[in-house]
């Protein structure tokens, strides 16, 4: 059972290094799954897409950078600034070419960069026009678009945006067009995703995270624990291990028994590293236990080593699948 | 003993040299990385060997803020308790608070009337407390400040987390462009448009430029930032100047930078890019700390033995504790191999840069103590030494 049927746009954020833009692009290729379009997009002009999927940097142009499983497809979007205020003044006033002289006054570079409030109103507009395109023209329709967006300590700010702006302008397109953007972000078709790993501050920022975008009225989703590892240890062995206590008996007897050489200093060393891993394990446990506070669905990816690679994104595609997420 | 034979070891960067030599120390890298902590420390270790200092960090943990004393929120640095003080320095901290450095510089530059004008204004609210990029210009700010009142021998800052490590490079040039640009004028126009003559070209340009953007944002969201941008215009007065000279602080002799990175891809890349900028800048690059590396101690029982013998012992099914020993330890040195592997390949590109790691800790660091224990490491441990 998908636990999101109705969204049809996932918002995917984390903090930096718990490998957000991969978990996003896992879960295009699950959304695209069985002949499904699914659009992935990025706002932060990193290129992450183009790497994780080993193409050339991706244009300001929808391009096509995997097929799922069953035939569905992903393509792919980095949305630029500079290129979405072009073509929104070319849509709305047909003022493209007054789009060049613009520029040379420096008016983009003030909308683009001076004015970072403006720069988020575009992607976020960029990314809403994509996720409601309709039959009439207008270019391919998605069923789903997923956004790498910017990390989770910035991500409510990202967001609600258009809200300041739409207090800002008290009328005319600009003001219109961030509150249809708002009232998407706020429906039941947007859910804000927080990817984590098991580690003290993603954990707090993924909580404190949760606690923004419901004080900001923003849907939190689902939780992604992802690079999620089997303990290696015994279970009976954690509480000991953990508290510094390692038999150096065993591992020495056990070394013999597999006949592996083994002087004391690399017995000691060895119980050292068990002695860390019990204790990671149960730093482990109680993050895990601060987010099932959270009674937010969470989902558990499995540390993989070649997740930059395709398979690798097909394997978290799968996993998030097998858990019910789509 | 992990660094592959074939790369000469990077040279260490003599951080107790650095501490006791520098007057502003930037720390810079991308999110995620352990910025803050190392600022910290670095600090910490300065002070204790009897530097008088102050770090000014962004946005730390809520239990390293606790740690440094860092509970009252007014924007100025305070004495950070738990110091050893034997050897004569001081540590002092402080956390940006970026709107209250915005409203300050407005107070301090406008006379009162205009100052609330500035305050109230929709776009100044909303510039200065939630638009990004306003915590880049309003960090060089109050670096610039705290330096100029002479009160520390050394200044620790710690960067914003931006989308990229070189925003703060830029911002303040960046905006001082904007202020004196074609842009500032435009938008003033209207406020002084019967008194100089023109180029017809050019109101042609403000012309249409405030057409469209009276028939996007409406009339009075038009005035409104038009009248932000003048006030601010006569306000900064010589901000392309402060920006200036804020930027030369950051070239000045005793100014360095330490570049902070963790052996992930993405990170090293973020790391090699500030590297390679500050080359071109020609800004004083110390070295970088290489934090959350892996190491083992016994890496003389290689990856591929410890597996065949868990192999081994599971097969029978005895000894299955040291058989889950053995399974930790491959883990641990495969991470261990893989760390020193990108260190040496980011060695190997950039072979000038002075490098420095710091060991993966079990837990987060909140306490002098934990700070203390990495500073240790910073300098003493050199790349290649797991």
């Amino acid at each position: 059972m998908a636990e999101f049927p109705a969204v049809k746009l996932h918002v995917v954020s984390g903090k930096g290094g718990t490998g957000k833009t991969t978990i996003a692009a896992g879960l295009a290729l699950a959304l695209a799954a069985g002949g499904r379009q699914v659009l992935l997009t990025e706002v932060e002009a990193r290129q992450g897409i183009a790497q994780l999927f080993d193409t050339p940097p991706l244009p300001y142009e929808e391009r096509r950078v995997a097929v799922a499983r069953g035939g569905g497809e992903v393509y792919a979007l980095a949305i630029d600034p500079e290129q979405a205020l072009l073509e929104y003044l070319e849509q709305f006033y047909n003022l493209r070419r007054a789009g060049s002289m613009l520029k040379k006054l420096g008016a983009i570079d003030f909308a683009t960069t001076i004015a970072p409030g403006l720069r988020d109103v575009l992607l976020t507009g960029k990314v809403m026009e994509a996720a409601t395109r309709e039959r009439r023209g207008g270019g391919r329709i998605y069923d789903a678009v997923v956004l790498d967006a910017p990390p989770t300590g910035r991500i409510a700010k990202f967001l609600n945006v258009n809200t300041e702006v739409a207090a800002l302008t008290r009328m005319g397109p600009v003001r219109n067009q961030a509150n249809s953007v708002m009232t998407l972000l706020r429906s039941p078709r947007t859910a804000v995703h927080l990817v984590t790993v098991l580690e003290e501050m993603p954990v707090q920022e993924t909580v404190d995270g949760i606690a923004e975008l419901i004080a900001t009225d923003l849907k939190p989703g689902a939780v992604i624990v992802n690079m999620v590892r089997d303990p290696l240890i015994p279970e009976d062995r954690i509480g000991d291990a953990a508290a510094g206590s390692v038999d150096t008996d065993d591992i020495a007897r056990g070394l013999k028994v597999a006949g592996v050489e083994g002087d004391p200093a690399t017995v000691a060393s060895l119980a050292a590293e068990m002695s860390d891993h019990a204790r990671r394990v149960m730093l482990e446990r109680q993050e895990l236990e601060t987010l099932s506070t959270l009674d937010r669905p969470t989902y558990q990816v499995p540390y993989i080593s070649d997740a930059t690679e395709l398979s690798g994104l097909q394997e978290i595609a799968d996993r998030l699948q097998a858990a019910g997420m789509v | 003993m992990t660094t592959p034979a074939t790369s000469a070891s990077p040279t260490s960067m003599e951080v107790d040299r650095l501490l006791s030599e520098a007057r502003i120390l930037v720390c810079c890298g991308a999110g995620g990385v352990g910025k803050t902590t190392t600022a910290a420390a670095l600090a910490v270790r300065a002070a204790e060997q009897g530097r008088s200092v102050c770090v000014l960090t962004i946005d730390p943990a809520r239990r390293l803020a606790q740690a440094m004393g860092l509970t009252e929120l007014d924007n100025t640095p305070r004495a950070v308790s738990g110091i050893d003080t034997a050897a004569g320095g001081r540590l002092d901290a402080m956390m940006l608070d970026m709107k209250r450095t915005f409203d300050d510089i407005v107070l301090a530059h406008a006379d009162d009337a205009r100052a609330k004008a500035i305050l109230a204004n929709p776009f100044y609210v909303s510039l200065s407390s939630s638009f990004a990029g306003t915590q880049e210009y309003m960090a060089m700010e109050k670096l610039g400040q705290l330096k100029a009142t002479g009160k520390w021998e050394l200044i620790v800052v710690d960067t914003p987390p931006s989308r990229s490590a070189l925003d703060f490079l830029d911002a303040p040039q960046r905006l001082g462009r904007f202020l004196d640009g074609r842009m500032i004028r435009l938008l003033t126009a209207p406020a002084r448009a019967g008194g100089r003559a023109y180029l017809k070209v050019f109101t042609i340009g403000v012309k249409m430029f405030t057409d469209v953007l009276n028939r996007m944002l409406g009339a009075q969201a038009l005035k409104d930032l038009s009248l932000f941008v003048s006030s601010l215009e006569t306000m900064f007065g010589g901000f392309r100047e402060r920006a200036d000279q804020t930027y030369k602080l950051l070239k000045e002799p005793g100014t360095a930078f330490v570049v902070v990175a963790v052996p992930e891809r993405d990170a090293l890349r973020e790391a090699a890019y500030f590297v390679e900028r500050l080359e071109t800048e020609q800004m004083p690059l110390a070295g970088m700390v290489l934090n959350r590396m892996h190491t083992s101690g016994a890496a003389e029982l290689s990856v591929e033995r410890s597996i065949a013998a868990a192999e081994t012992l599971n097969a029978t099914g005895d000894e299955p504790f040291a058989a889950a020993a053995l399974r930790v330890h491959a883990d641990r040195l495969s991470a261990a191999i893989r760390d020193a592997r990108r260190a040496s390949q980011f060695h190997a590109a950039h072979p000038r840069v002075r490098m420095v790691e710091v060991a993966a800790q079990a837990s987060d660091v909140h306490d002098l103590e934990g700070l203390r224990a990495i500073g240790a490491d910073l300098a003493t441990n050199p790349v290649g030494a797991a």
